[in-house]
């Protein structure tokens, strides 16, 4: 098993590719989601690609035609291989990086008429790296968009206890120690309270459990749907990993080559025909396979 | 008489020479780090203006300090006199260690930590105030240390256009045949390397921010 992190994916993988398979009519792929009015995009949505593109100085494009809407409170993946145009496409959402074409609107406004800093400020966002500030204490490393908001300090420091409580992490323990003195997880755990400082409405992931042990990974996880359940934030998350993806997501958007490939539910993914997608549910499958057909005879 | 004998006969010259010799260097370090500090962030954010301010910078240490003092000795303000044309070739040669350093501690800041900083809304001088520079702090001082042995020893050169400090005696002794007069001069000057050398690794060591 590789997934012993995270058992609840294969189980639901199999009620569900059971039920699908007993009633052939579910299987539909839909190769463009675009205009879809289903019951997801049905919601206002807070962050929507419109034909967006993006190259390189060089010319080089990495992402193209991008429509994309993602609905208030929904945990959207961003699911494709490595440069597939993921991150390129999460780092439009917050202006790290301009789109050469199309738009993008972040709560109905163009990202290009946001100012870009008010923009980052109100989006929290986690990187794989964690990118936690080695001279700040894991406090300082939490409290620091409050204390670029200027907030009085005592509502700060109130922010980071809360913070540090809810991702589990005692505070007098850990506020006055250093990232460096921390586990990946628990690194992993400073670099998700940071990013909810502010109490941002959306919240950008980049691989966010990307370097974390499968068993570590697995209790992250199952932490995260709770917080996902708590907090009812927007959340777009980029993964290569099926199983996070199964597990995490209301909706998984797949990328190829700079394309979008098709938006999925989960019970639509597991079930697409669309070769992609099929090539992640054959590839996911074959780990939960290896558990029979590994067994000696 | 032996060496200590002289030492102390000549206790109040070589006292007052060394620190003469120290106002010399620290003055020109004082302005090499307000100019090349400053400089090395430019370049490290304009990768198009590094190339030029290091070129120059690199010029100016490869220029013979005797006849640098020769080149500045006709420039109309510091030629009239000797401690400013001294400190100001002083500066120019402590420059490229600063420069150079400056760039490269903010070069090494990790690229993850650029990009946290930049996503959550950090602006161009808040990353540079808070994160870079507080991150290249122990690369800076390192170049500042080298800047300053560098100095210390080419000050002693100061001397020749009459500036004093410790060259005075060097270059007595050096016309005298006398190798205690060259001595009280090259020990303090080496002895002051030494402790700035040191005292300078002090402060790099409770600066060094903690690492993972």
């Amino acid at each position: 098993m590789i997934y012993s992190g995270a058992p609840a994916a294969p189980r639901v993988f199999d009620s569900v590719l059971r039920g699908l398979l007993a009633s052939p009519d579910a299987v539909t792929y839909r190769p463009r989601m675009k205009a879809e009015p289903d019951r997801e995009t049905a919601r206002e949505s807070i962050i929507e690609f419109r034909n967006v593109g993006y190259r390189l100085p060089n010319g080089q494009p990495l992402l193209e035609g991008l429509n994309l809407a993602v609905g208030r409170g929904e945990t959207l993946v961003l699911l494709g291989r490595s440069g597939a145009g993921k991150t390129t496409a999460l780092k439009l959402i917050n202006r790290l990086l301009n789109p050469s074409g199309g738009e993008i609107l972040v709560e109905g406004k163009s990202t290009c008429s946001w100012d870009a800093i008010a923009l980052r400020r109100h989006i929290g966002y986690v990187i794989q790296e964690i990118g936690l500030f080695p001279h700040f204490t894991i406090e300082q490393n939490v409290s620091l968009v409050p204390r670029l908001e200027r907030w009085p300090v005592d509502r700060t420091s109130a922010r980071v206890n809360e913070l540090l409580n809810l991702m589990r992490l005692d505070p007098a323990k850990f506020s006055k120690r250093y990232p460096h003195e921390l586990s990946g997880g628990q690194r992993q755990r400073v670099g998700i309270a940071r990013a909810l400082a502010v109490d941002p409405p959306i919240l950008l992931m980049d691989e966010p459990f990307g370097a974390l042990d499968p068993l570590t990974r697995g209790e992250l996880h199952k932490e995260f749907r709770q917080l996902q359940r708590r907090l009812e934030k927007t959340i777009v998350i980029v993964t290569h990993d099926v199983g996070e993806s199964l597990l995490l997501s209301t909706r998984i958007a797949l990328l190829d080559a700079g394309k979008l490939t098709g938006v999925f539910s989960v019970k639509e993914f597991l079930a697409a025909r669309e070769p992609v997608a099929a090539a992640y549910v054959a590839n996911f499958r074959m780990y939960e396979e290896a558990e029979r057909t590994n067994e000696p005879d | 008489m032996s060496l200590i004998d002289f030492f102390i006969r000549h206790q109040r010259e070589i006292l007052q020479a060394t620190l003469q010799h120290i106002w010399l260097v620290g003055i020109s370090m004082l302005l090499a780090v307000a100019i090349g500090v400053p400089l090395g962030i430019i370049a490290s954010r304009h990768p198009w203006l590094s190339k030029p301010i290091l070129g120059g910078a690199n010029i100016a240490e490869t220029i013979p300090s005797l006849a640098l003092f020769g080149f500045l000795l006709p420039v109309p303000w510091l030629g009239g006199r000797a401690d400013r044309l001294v400190i100001t070739a002083l500066t120019l040669y402590a420059l490229l260690p600063i420069i150079r350093n400056t760039t490269a501690g903010i070069g090494g800041v990790d690229a993850a930590v650029r990009e946290a900083a930049r996503g959550m809304g950090m602006t161009e001088n808040q990353i540079l105030f808070q994160v870079e520079l507080p991150l290249s702090v122990p690369t800076i001082l390192a170049g500042v240390r080298v800047a300053t042995v560098l100095t210390i020893g080419i000050a002693t050169i100061a001397a020749a256009v009459g500036a004093g400090g410790l060259g005075e005696f060097i270059f007595r002794g050096l016309a005298m045949v006398n190798d205690q007069l060259i001595l009280a001069g090259a020990i303090p000057a080496a002895a002051l390397a030494l402790l700035a050398d040191f005292m300078l690794s002090l402060l790099e060591r409770r600066l060094r921010p903690a690492r993972s």
